[in-house]
Formats: structure tokens, sequence, C-alpha cells
């Protein structure tokens, strides 16, 4: 074997001169296209989240004419199923090396980017995370920023509610992993700090899990709330078991970050989720000129689907990267796109956003909400607003 | 001529390095499979012991490199060591358990060993990351010398060294006595005793050397991605690598590593060309394949070997 390899070792060197024009970083011709790498689960238990962030980043092109700076945006969409975080990473590796991306985008799931974070670093490409939700992601990577939200953002207006609204003891079932620990800590930090209980924790794994046994366990404690965190896709199975085990008639409400009452699948809920009350950054419902321009267009384009905080999350994605290009005459990448892309502010359908310049973490406002009927169809209706809310950090 | 097609085969894959620059993640992900399945092959081909749960050890060798890594020793070969002991001893120690019936037992029992790690290492997040995956592992240089760089360079040429050093280790192994006694305990395992074989000791042996096989598996997926999630130890990594073992060909060392390398290949391309249904085509591909052809892919292609002398 070594016998072989010095052998070829003379071989080696030649091609690898050849070879070396071809692989070296920003090697972008001029005039050529923007290649963005959009990197989703659209396959496997998280597909959900993968369709709503695609739609909205090709609704956003349809829109805005594909050319930002005078580049044109050529869109390189990949498939990492959502639990394989090595996949992840390689298709990052794949899209800076071989497609030579000025930006990585997506990201469905925490440990999906967490995986991808070195690569950004290493390759110096700026990484658009559209959807994971662990407050820690921004620090795993200084080419990281995100338009989505954080975990601890949304948790914390929702125990503050509920205090406020005389709820003292209340449970808490969140998801096995980053986000879901995020949410368990900050509801218990600011529930417990304003003299409210916590009878119960329970946590449910992130694969296959089934909801029931869990639910049980929360009737039988009675508390006067459950708080829920599940990622976005599995809150019509908890849904389910939550009117099924009669959690509403022990006069249990339920209570929680917006993922649960996720607009995509709200419809498919029903009456079992009328009357929840949660905290957070987007509903399809919310009332301004630019929401309504884009869930129309959204429905438009796809007549079964309603956009949800994935979605949104795409949308201003490619609104960052697109103003990025813009800033810099379409010339930008790595560095320079980054920080054209820093401390920008816009208006999104969800209402009024900013990427801090130091955090490169998401400023937003945060709205409480209750699901109601209206017209024969379920929608989080917001009654209260958080203006421009920080991650509170770890 | 075998000799030409042996060594056709391994220039073929040096020579991936230059026909695919682009392409060097893939292709280590490929010689990955390629040594997973290898290790599956010298149990299910040869010794004809069924497993659903071959990614436990697989996964048992990703997370022992991968601690070992993060807690501040990233040498990668000592590594590699590791988790080949690790591997075996679980295999040893579980050997019992799953040689003890017949086949259908044999499968019930390996793949609630899986599930059963599966979710220990899902429980021990702070051991292993639970469901977040294993950050901040760090390998060093190979020898000191070789960084493992973004574009895959010396990823690739680890995987394949290593992948190559233990195929001409289980060459010699299969070719040895100890491989024709396998090979007769699959095709009678109640007569080799008349021939003085001790079937039992065979196979706990082939079912430790599998093991750790797959276990250098993992680790070497856990150094070059530098990163080890829950998904090392899934149900679905068991089940594909028996799926690239029956498409490259059951019981020959070269049908493993071609299974292995159509399967990603084909993954790839399809997924690339289609993300949404991509896995439609796969399955097509996979029941065409099989009514195809006998002996999988090796099959076919001895077959047509033979036409074309003939």
């Amino acid at each position: 074997m070594l016998g072989r390899v010095s052998r070829r070792g003379i071989l080696a060197t030649g091609a690898a001169t050849l070879a070396a024009p071809a692989l070296a970083p920003g090697a972008h011709a001029q005039g050529s296209a923007a290649r963005i790498g959009l990197i989703l689960p659209l396959t496997g238990p998280f597909a959900s989240t993968g369709r709503q962030v695609e739609a909205a980043v090709r609704l956003y092109l349809r829109q805005n004419g594909e050319s930002f700076g005078g580049r044109r945006v050529e869109l390189l969409v990949r498939d990492d199923t959502g639990t394989a975080p090595e996949v992840t990473r390689r298709l990052a590796q794949e899209l800076v090396v071989r497609e030579k991306v000025r930006a990585l985008a997506g990201f469905g799931l925490t440990p999906l980017a967490f995986a991808a974070a070195p690569v950004a670093t290493e390759a110096k490409v700026p990484m658009v995370v559209m959807a994971a939700a662990t407050s820690a992601i921004v620090q795993r990577s200084p080419y990281i920023l995100r338009t989505s939200f954080t975990l601890p953002q949304v948790t914390a207006p929702i125990a503050e509610w509920a205090l406020k609204d005389g709820i003292r003891n209340a449970a808490t079932l969140v998801t096995d992993f980053a986000p879901g620990l995020d949410a368990e800590r900050v509801f218990k930090e600011r529930f417990t700090a304003g003299g409210g209980q916590i009878p119960l924790e329970l946590r449910t794994p992130l694969r296959n899990p089934d909801y029931a046994p869990f639910l049980q366990r929360v009737r039988d404690a009675k508390p006067q709330a459950l708080f829920i965190f599940v990622p976005s896709g599995e809150g019509a199975a908890v849904m389910k078991q939550f009117a099924e085990r009669g959690l509403p008639e022990a006069g249990v409400r339920l209570i929680g970050t917006g993922d649960v009452v996720d607009d995509d699948i709200l419809n498919d809920m029903g009456r079992p989720a009328l009357g929840a009350v949660t905290s957070h950054h987007y509903s399809a419902a919310h009332d301004s000129a630019e929401n309504k321009a884009y869930v129309a267009a959204f429905t438009a384009a796809h007549p079964n689907m309603r956009p949800n905080f994935m979605s949104v999350g795409g949308w201003d994605g490619m609104h960052l990267i697109a103003e990025g290009l813009k800033a810099t005459n379409g010339a930008g990448e790595g560095e320079a796109l980054l920080n054209a892309m820093k401390g920008r502010s816009w208006t999104s359908p969800r209402g009024p956003v900013t990427i801090d310049a130091n955090t490169r973490d998401i400023v937003q406002d945060v709205y409480i909400r209750r699901v109601e009927e209206r017209g024969g169809q379920f929608w989080n209706i917001e009654f209260d607003r958080l203006p421009q809310v920080r991650d509170p950090g770890t | 001529m075998r000799l030409a097609l042996e060594a056709g085969f391994w220039l073929l894959a040096l020579a991936s390095y230059w026909l695919l620059p682009d392409q060097l993640p893939l292709l280590s992900q490929i010689a990955i499979g390629a040594l997973f399945v290898l290790s599956l092959d010298l149990l299910v081909g040869y010794a004809g012991v069924l497993t659903l749960g071959h990614a436990a050890f697989f996964g048992l060798g990703a997370y022992a490199a991968g601690i070992l890594a993060q807690q501040g020793w990233g040498e990668p070969l000592s590594g590699l060591l590791l988790a080949a002991v690790l591997s075996a001893l679980l295999g040893l120690l579980t050997a019992p358990l799953v040689l003890r019936g017949g086949d259908l037992p044999a499968l019930m029992v390996t793949l609630g060993l899986s599930l059963m790690l599966g979710e220990a290492a899902n429980k021990l997040p702070g051991l292993t990351g639970g469901a977040d995956g294993l950050l901040g592992v760090e390998i060093w240089p190979i020898f000191g010398l070789f960084r493992f760089d973004l574009y895959g360079h010396t990823a690739f040429f680890y995987s394949l060294a290593v992948l190559f050093l233990l195929f001409l280790l289980a060459r010699l192994i299969t070719a040895a006595p100890f491989g024709l006694a396998l090979r007769g305990i699959r095709g009678n395992a109640r007569r080799m005793p008349a021939l003085g074989t001790p079937v039992r000791a065979r196979l706990v042996a082939v079912y430790a050397l599998a093991a750790a096989y797959a276990g250098v598996a993992g680790a070497l997926l856990a150094q070059t991605t530098q990163f080890v999630s829950l998904d090392v130890l899934s149900f679905q990594r068991s089940a594909e690598g028996l799926l690239m073992l029956v498409l490259g060909g059951l019981g020959a060392l070269y049908g493993a590593m071609i299974g292995a390398a159509a399967f990603t290949f084909a993954h790839h391309v399809l997924s690339e060309m289609s993300p949404l249904f991509w896995q439609f085509w796969i399955g097509l591909a996979l029941v065409a394949l099989a009514l195809a052809g006998r002996g999988g892919l090796l099959g076919l292609g001895a077959a047509a070997l033979r036409r074309w002398r003939a």
C-alpha cells in the first residue's frame, strides 16, 4: 500500500497542480450567478419544516426578481432528512467546496445547525439559520446569522402571561433536545420567580415519541396548565392525545410556545386546540399589510398550505441574503457579505425585525395569541405584544 | 485475470481522488460505508449469522472515538484502536445472547441490543450529547502531519487506507482455514463438529471480529466528520448496511464494497436530482435489481464477464 502511494505520489503532485485552481475558494468568474446552498429536511419526520422554508424562499425569489445588486441568485436545494447531522455537514462541505456557494442557509433542527457550524467557520461562508432555535447556535460560529427565533425569546413571555392570568401551578412537557431544554429552563426560571409552582417536568424523546403516557401523567397530576414545546410538525399528535386523555375536561389549560399550534397543521387539530394560549413571533393571522400580502401570495402558490413560523424564517433569511448582495453590489462574499448582513432592520410579515450586529441573532416582537375559530378555520389570534424582544441568553 | 481485476478495483478507488476531486467527502463516506458492509459480510455473508442491529457496534465505535477526542486526546489512530477494542468486547459479551437460538431469535436479539444502546446514548446527554449530538470533537493531524481539511483530502486518503488494510486482513482471514470453517458452518452447522470444528467458538470469534470492524468504521465517521449524533446507532443504518450487502453480493468481500459504493452514489445522485422523491427511485432500483439478478451487482458483473468470454 505504502509503496503504491509513493509511486503514485509523483502523479499526485502533477494532478494536484492541475486541480489547484479549480479548488481555490473564491474563484468566481465575474458576472456568474451567486449560488446559495439551502439545506433542509425535505423527507423524514421534519419534512414540513423543509417544505415551508423552501416554499417561502422560492416565493421571495419569484416576487423580487431573482437578481440583487446586479447578481442573479441561483438556489441549490439539498435534503438532509432531518435526523442525520453528519449528512448536513457533508452537504454543507460539498456546497462550499464544489458549488462554491456564497452563503449556506436553511438548517431545520438544532443538531443539524451545530454539525454544519464548523464548515461555515473554516470556509468563511455566512450561514443563515432559518429554522433551528436553540439559543446557543449563533455562538457556534462567527459566520452564523439567524432569522428564525430562539426558544428563550418566545418562552419568557408566556411564563409572564400565565402568572398575570392567575395560573400558579403548571406542568411542563418538552422534547428532549437542546431547544426543548432551553424552553423548559426558561419557563421554570420565570414562572417560579413569579411565585408559580411546577409539580411535574416531562421530557419526550425527539424520535418516534408517543405522547399518550406522558399526558396521562399530566392528567393524574391535574395542574392548572400544561406548558408544551415540541418541534414544528409534532403539534397535531400532541393535541390529539391532549384531547383523548381528557385533559380539557380535567381543567388543564394548554399553554406553550407557538410551535405546538403550528399554523401549518392547526386546521387539522381542530376543536381540541381552541383556547390554547401561546407566545410566538409569527401567526398567519398577524394583522398587517405586509403579512396579508405574504399570506395571499403564499397560498396562491401553494393552495393546500398555510405559511407558518418556519416559512417566515425562510422568507426573512432570503431577504437578508438579498439585502447583503445589494449592499455589496452583488460582489459580496465571505466576511464582506457577512458584515453587509449584520445589523439590518426591516419590516417582515411578522412585524419589525433586526439582526443584532453583535450577537447576529434576531430581535423581534413576540405576541401572545389564542386559538380561535374564524370563518370555519382555526387561527392564532394575537391579543398582546412585547416589542423588540432579544434572546435572553443561556 | 482475477488479480488484474482486483488491482483495477483498488486503482479505480484511488483514482477517484482525481476523477471526482469535488466529491471527496462523499468518497470518504463511501469508504466508511464499505468498511461497515465488509464487517456485515463477514458475519452475514460468510458465517450466516443474521443481524438487524449491527449499527450498535458502529455507534459504539463512533462514540468511543468521538468522546476520546472530545476529552482532549485527538490522536486518530489511537481512537480507531480504542473503538476496535471496545466494539470487540461488546461483541464478545453479546455473542452468547445472539448465538443462542436460530435465525429469528438472532434478528430479535441484535435489534433489541441496538435499540437499547441507542436509547442509552439518548438518555446520557452528559456523555454523548443526547439528541443534540457530540460537540467539540477535535481530531489532531494524522502522524502530526496531515490535518483534516475542509476539502476532505486527508479524510479521503485516511478512510481509503484504513479500508484497504482491513480489507487485506479480511481477505487473509477468509482464505485461511478459519474462513473456510465459517463457510462450512453456514452450509451445515451440524456436520461441522464432525470435521473437528468448534462451531460455537468460531462464531463467537467472527462475531467479535465483525464488531471490531464496524467499530473502526464508526470511529472513521466520527473522526472525519468531527461530529457524532444518535444517528450512528439508528436502525436505519443497520438496515441500509444489509441493503448494500445484498445489492453488492452476499458472501464476497468485493460485493460488499461495490454494494456500498453503488448505494451511496445512487442515493447521492438521486437525492440531488429530486430532493423530495429520491426515496421512490431508490426503492424502484432495488426492486429492479432484485428481479434482474441473483448475487447482486457482483453476480451481474460475473455473469456479464462469462458471457463476454464465451
